[in-house]
């Protein structure tokens, strides 16, 4: 760690990491409710453990942007972070503002949240993902405002790289597409249209840029090769990204009543969209086997290799599975959309996050990596959640296809519930496959407290 | 840029196919469309793009031998062909929308209009490239050792028109 305030990162990361353990706790309880309908019910209904699972991931991966945004933009700008106080203050302003919004789904039934957070002033919950009650949302903008502010007036006052410009760009982007969320028209297709300038265009959007600003970071730093290769893979990276991604919103507008050329243009963009995603996986790929240092943190190395195929294999390929408007015409919001969410998750950012977490957590704890020991557990983490995501994939998928075919294609098409009825094989599968990565889950948050010797710091 | 030229072109080539997919399955529907085209306003572009592809060429060939003044006289005729190519263009579409012809029209005004839109925009941002390579070269910007820009900007242009060359014949001409 080369300056003081980049150890604002750690709370951050500790916070993510124990959201994260709660997300995959609610993940595995309505994977059981999907075969087990009452579990827990009335406490936990399947629509609340879904919204806890959604928003926990959220909220957590924004712990982890925030929190490497905070390591990364000090060290590239080569200055200290402007205010590390109002960046703790912004860090406990968001974990008590998220925790409460849990607790408020799990406690207080919507309706009535939605009553007291003045939701007839203005109507802005209801919306998958976008559930948050007014004060939470209006609590996101106020943090990540700070934020940017603090982060702007680092980079603005030091060296500009690329790596804290494409960052920067991208949180920018987060914070302003966010916006969108606030505004929930009566008209069905152009609410699906403001849902979707949150949701795609953060995801095949500008969390694509922070993710390669952080994978290109990680790189630099364990491989040593030269910044300016890097950086060239990086803006090849974002521009294929942005190119296919910001017309690529398309894929969404074929079945919610836009006009039908969205079906062409939908398709063809975001066809192009695996595109950056594969560039990525070469791009780690090629910097590791130029390596000019071997750097002592394996684990990390494991992490940011591992990022590449996986974001590759859950967003680009399972992406582009169903991305085409013809067979959408089938697949539309069944079991392999779910599918693809889970891996494409996981792959790219669940992955890039543990990345940086990997990297930064033991150079802000005073040394260069963890102990052997150490390392190898959190690499047998990466191992047993990485295969265990796989097979969720997979049984998903294959749930999905099933569902299509029974409830879609058939000559005698049977109702939704009656399919599910008839896949709960492949749920008992996946369930099991959540225990497994729970597991690694729990490998992982162990790996932090295993003592043994560890590598002297040397940045 | 090679790798931009390379990615623009894959977009355009998907597209191509899928006019072309999209043709055999309502060849009647895409002939008796086609036949309200304006053709001589195509081809005149074809020519004018074609042109300033040579222009271009020559401007490139000028900067090599350390030209700079002749360099930025050939890319103004360039961008002069470009931008008769966009009043060209702006006219046709204003002429369709008038008619009342929109992309939900039918499938082949879908993407007459919509790839049609697509490569206007990229001619716009090609005389931006252009533009800033002229302003470069007018301020003596290149030399025979360094006219990489120069390069580069004709490079990029060469493919806006090669795109062109394949849509013109594609869309409008043939049935």
């Amino acid at each position: 760690m080369k300056y003081k305030s980049q150890a604002v990162a750690k709370p951050y990361f500790i916070a993510a990491i124990g959201l994260f353990l709660g997300q995959i706790v609610f993940g595995l309880i309505m994977g059981l409710q999907y075969v087990v309908g009452d579990f827990l019910f009335p406490a936990i209904p399947f629509n609340v453990a879904r919204m806890v699972h959604t928003n926990l991931l959220i909220v957590w991966l924004l712990f982890g942007f925030m929190g490497a945004a905070y390591y990364l933009i000090p060290e590239e700008s080569e200055r200290e972070l402007h205010s590390p106080k109002l960046a703790l203050a912004m860090f406990w302003i968001f974990l008590v503002a998220g925790a409460a919004t849990i607790l408020s789904y799990l406690l207080v039934p919507y309706a009535s949240l939605a009553k007291w957070t003045g939701n007839d002033l203005l109507a802005t919950m209801g919306r998958e993902f976008l559930e948050q009650p007014l004060p939470t949302k209006i609590g996101i903008v106020v943090v990540a405002l700070a934020m940017l502010y603090n982060l702007s007036m680092t980079v603005l006052r030091g060296r500009k790289t690329a790596i804290n410009l494409v960052m920067l760009v991208g949180l920018w982007g987060l914070a302003i597409f966010f916006l969108f969320s606030f505004y929930n028209p009566g008209n069905l297709v152009k609410d699906k249209y403001y849902w979707w300038w949150v949701v795609h265009l953060w995801v095949e959007g500008v969390w694509e840029l922070i993710m390669g600003a952080m994978l290109a970071f990680v790189l630099i730093k364990v491989t040593g090769v030269d910044r300016e290769v890097i950086e060239k893979w990086l803006y090849v990276i974002i521009a294929m990204a942005l190119i296919s991604g910001l017309i690529g919103t398309g894929h969404h507008y074929y079945w919610i009543g836009a006009p039908e050329y969205w079906q062409w243009w939908g398709s063809v963009f975001s066809a192009l969209e695996p595109i950056p995603f594969f560039m990525m996986t070469v791009f780690a790929f090629n910097m590791v086997n130029r390596r000019r240092r071997e750097h002592p943190n394996k684990a990390a190395v494991l992490w940011a290799l591992g990022t590449g195929v996986m974001a590759f294999l859950g967003a680009g390929v399972w992406g582009f599975l169903h991305t085409l408007a013809p067979v959408n015409f089938y697949t539309h919001g069944s079991q392999i959309t779910a599918a693809h969410g889970h891996m494409a998750f996981y792959g790219a950012y669940v992955m890039v996050v543990l990345t940086m977490i990997s990297y930064t957590m033991p150079l802000m704890r005073g040394r260069a990596a963890n102990g052997r020991v150490a390392q190898m557990v959190e690499m047998w983490s990466f191992w047993l959640m990485t295969v265990a995501m796989v097979f969720i994939t997979l049984f998903l998928t294959a749930a999905g296809i099933l569902q299509i075919w029974l409830q879609r294609v058939a000559a005698e098409p049977m109702s939704f519930m009656a399919a599910q009825e008839q896949v709960s094989l492949f749920y008992w599968m996946r369930e099991v496959s959540g225990l497994i990565f729970l597991i690694g889950v729990l490998l992982y948050i162990g790996s932090f407290f295993i003592k043994g010797k560890s590598e002297a710091a040397t940045t | 840029m090679w790798f931009f030229i390379l990615a623009e072109l894959l977009v355009f080539g998907v597209f191509f196919l899928a006019y072309a997919f999209a043709r055999t399955r309502n060849v009647e529907l895409f002939n008796a469309s086609q036949l309200e085209l304006d053709q001589l306003s195509g081809a005149i572009n074809t020519v004018l793009l074609i042109s300033s592809s040579y222009f271009v060429v020559r401007a490139v060939d000028q900067i090599r031998h350390g030209r700079s003044r002749s360099c930025t006289y050939w890319l103004l005729a360039a961008m002069t062909c470009g931008g008769a190519f966009l009043v060209l263009k702006l006219a046709e579409f204003g002429a369709k929308i008038e008619a009342g012809i929109t992309m939900s029209t039918n499938t082949f005004f879908m993407f007459y209009l919509g790839l049609g839109f697509f490569h206007f925009m990229h001619v716009v941002l090609g005389m931006v490239i252009l533009g800033a390579v002229t302003l470069k070269a007018w301020k003596g910007g290149y030399s025979a050792a360094s006219y990489s820009g120069v390069e580069t900007g004709a490079a990029y242009w060469h493919m806006v028109d090669l795109v062109w060359i394949i849509l013109f014949p594609l869309i409008y001409v043939l049935h």
